[in-house]
């Protein structure tokens, strides 16, 4: 599966593309947490101005299946929200890097960024979760 | 946890296996919505091995069938199928099952989760009756053709004796699969066919089912467009719109009580019948973007008047659907409804299962020579 070098992951199969200076990140979901979820119904996000904070819920996605939680990456101040992808969350399957991204954050800590998972230790947890099945 | 003999088939298939009801099983092979589709307008083929398959053949079976279920198996006739119910002595419902009336006895096809406390009731009941009792579910797998080209799917693998099959019948079949028993009945709101199979010829059903209809956009389905197929169709699923903490009336399944006899429960019903049920079930669209789930509570103004039984987003219907429980009193009062799933309130609006049936072009069956 295709986890981009460019990106940090979490655990939670979120990922984040912070920008050089570390001061913003974009955030969204990777396409293994796409492909588990499947059948996708419904996003909900925070308005922009809201402050999410590191490990903690920011959202919920939900699929014909079931109903996940999103877990923020960084923490920070919602600068842009992507209402086109509320609108259309096929844009998720097709682009879950790209065109699917779902926050542009603000970020408060640039050493927070150190903490995420390079796309190896991610590729790593995704086999271990799922090596039980 | 216990799998069915499909699992390697299954795996093979690249399906997302899931628990269900103790068994591990295929969720879904492509998506929900794929599946679910395929079966509305092509075939789909489905593992249902996981469910119960009890056999009663001896002298005493009769009596001992009476004893246990909802339909009057005395007045069943031959190559007929019917739903009937288990209760507890209290009236309530153990489980919900099909009633096959067979040559040499009957047939009870038992939800997979209640497997063992049915057992535990036909084998203690058995016992007093000195009666015998076959628990073949392991023996037996079985195996669902399900869609508008079932039919199509089984004249291709040569068992055109079952197309002489009317809506909720069976007969037995000898074939290359071994001893068939196959009714035409579904869990789908299709036609459909179901086949109890030997063990050891499952797999080569399953596969053939699927090379049959390929042409036709037949697809292995799992257990999640099985649950969407059925909510649409209206049919209930045991653990959602019923349970030990239910009894007929209220799940609004007391046609299924169609006894005479004496059977567990029977006294219950009786004095249940006296009087109408406090809670209903009924059927409800919802609005807004989110899915209704089972536990969702259902308000009058800020009061909860009720709960969800079961909820999903229609595929067909591209809308939220549910069935829901809620106090009688409201209901007969017309109080305006929403339904709360986690933090959000959606409008419910009152309609009639089923939320889908097929356009009937023919009656099921007519394929037999007059």
């Amino acid at each position: 599966m295709n986890f981009p070098a460019d990106l940090k992951y979490t655990d939670k199969d979120e990922w984040a593309r912070v920008d050089a200076p570390g001061s913003v990140a974009w955030i969204g979901i990777t396409a293994h947490a796409v492909e588990q979820l499947s059948d996708l119904v419904f996003l909900d996000l925070p308005e922009v101005g809201k402050d999410i904070q590191q490990g903690e819920v920011f959202g919920e996605i939900e699929s014909v299946k079931a109903v996940a939680d999103l877990y923020a990456p960084v923490t920070g101040e919602v600068l842009e929200r992507n209402d086109a992808l509320i609108e259309d969350l096929s844009i998720l399957k097709s682009d879950p890097y790209g065109k699917g991204w779902m926050l542009k954050i603000r970020m408060e800590k640039v050493s927070e960024q150190d903490g995420l998972l390079s796309p190896a230790a991610y590729q790593k947890s995704v086999n271990d979760r799922s090596a039980g099945h | 946890m216990a799998t069915t003999v499909l699992k390697p088939l299954h795996l093979e298939l690249k399906a997302r296996m899931v628990e269900f009801a103790g068994f591990e099983m295929p969720v879904m092979y492509s998506d929900i919505s794929t599946e679910h589709n395929a079966v509305r307008t092509a075939a789909g083929v489905f593992d249902l091995s996981h469910m119960g398959r009890v056999r009663f053949r001896c002298p005493k079976a009769l009596a001992l069938v009476q004893r246990l279920q909802t339909y009057d198996a005395e007045n069943l006739e031959l190559g007929r199928v019917r739903y009937a119910m288990l209760l507890t002595l209290e009236g309530t419902v153990l489980d919900d099952i099909l009633i096959y009336r067979e040559k040499d006895g009957f047939l009870f096809v038992i939800n997979a989760g209640n497997r063992e406390a049915d057992l535990e009731v036909i084998r203690r009941e058995a016992a007093a009756l000195g009666a015998e009792v076959v628990d073949d579910s392991d023996r037996l797998a079985m195996v669902a053709v399900q869609g508008p080209k079932a039919a199509d799917v089984i004249k291709l693998l040569g068992l055109e004796a079952v197309l002489a099959l009317k809506y909720y019948t069976c007969m037995d079949v000898e074939s290359r699969y071994g001893t068939l028993t196959v009714s035409r009945t579904g869990y789908t709101g299709e036609d459909g066919f179901e086949f109890i199979v030997p063990a050891e010829h499952a797999r080569d059903l399953f596969v053939a089912a699927m090379e049959a209809g390929k042409d036709f956009g037949v697809r292995p389905c799992g257990l999640g467009c099985r649950d969407t197929l059925r909510l649409e169709a209206g049919m209930p699923l045991y653990g959602h719109e019923m349970d030990r903490n239910v009894n007929p009336f209220e799940a609004g399944l007391d046609y299924a009580l169609r006894s005479k006899a004496k059977y567990i429960g029977s006294e219950a019903i009786s004095r249940m019948a006296a009087s109408p049920p406090v809670r209903k079930t009924v059927a409800l669209f919802v609005d807004g973007p989110i899915i209704p789930r089972q536990g969702s509570e259902i308000l009058a103004g800020d009061t909860v008047v009720g709960v969800v039984c079961s909820g999903t987003r229609s595929p067909t219907l591209g809308r939220n659907i549910a069935t829901a429980r809620i106090d009688a009193q409201v209901l007969a009062a017309g109080t305006p409804l929403k339904v709360r799933t986690r933090r959000h309130e959606g409008a419910a609006t009152l309609t009639q299962l089923p939320f889908y049936s097929r356009k009937r072009s023919k009656p099921v069956g007519a394929e037999r020579t007059p």
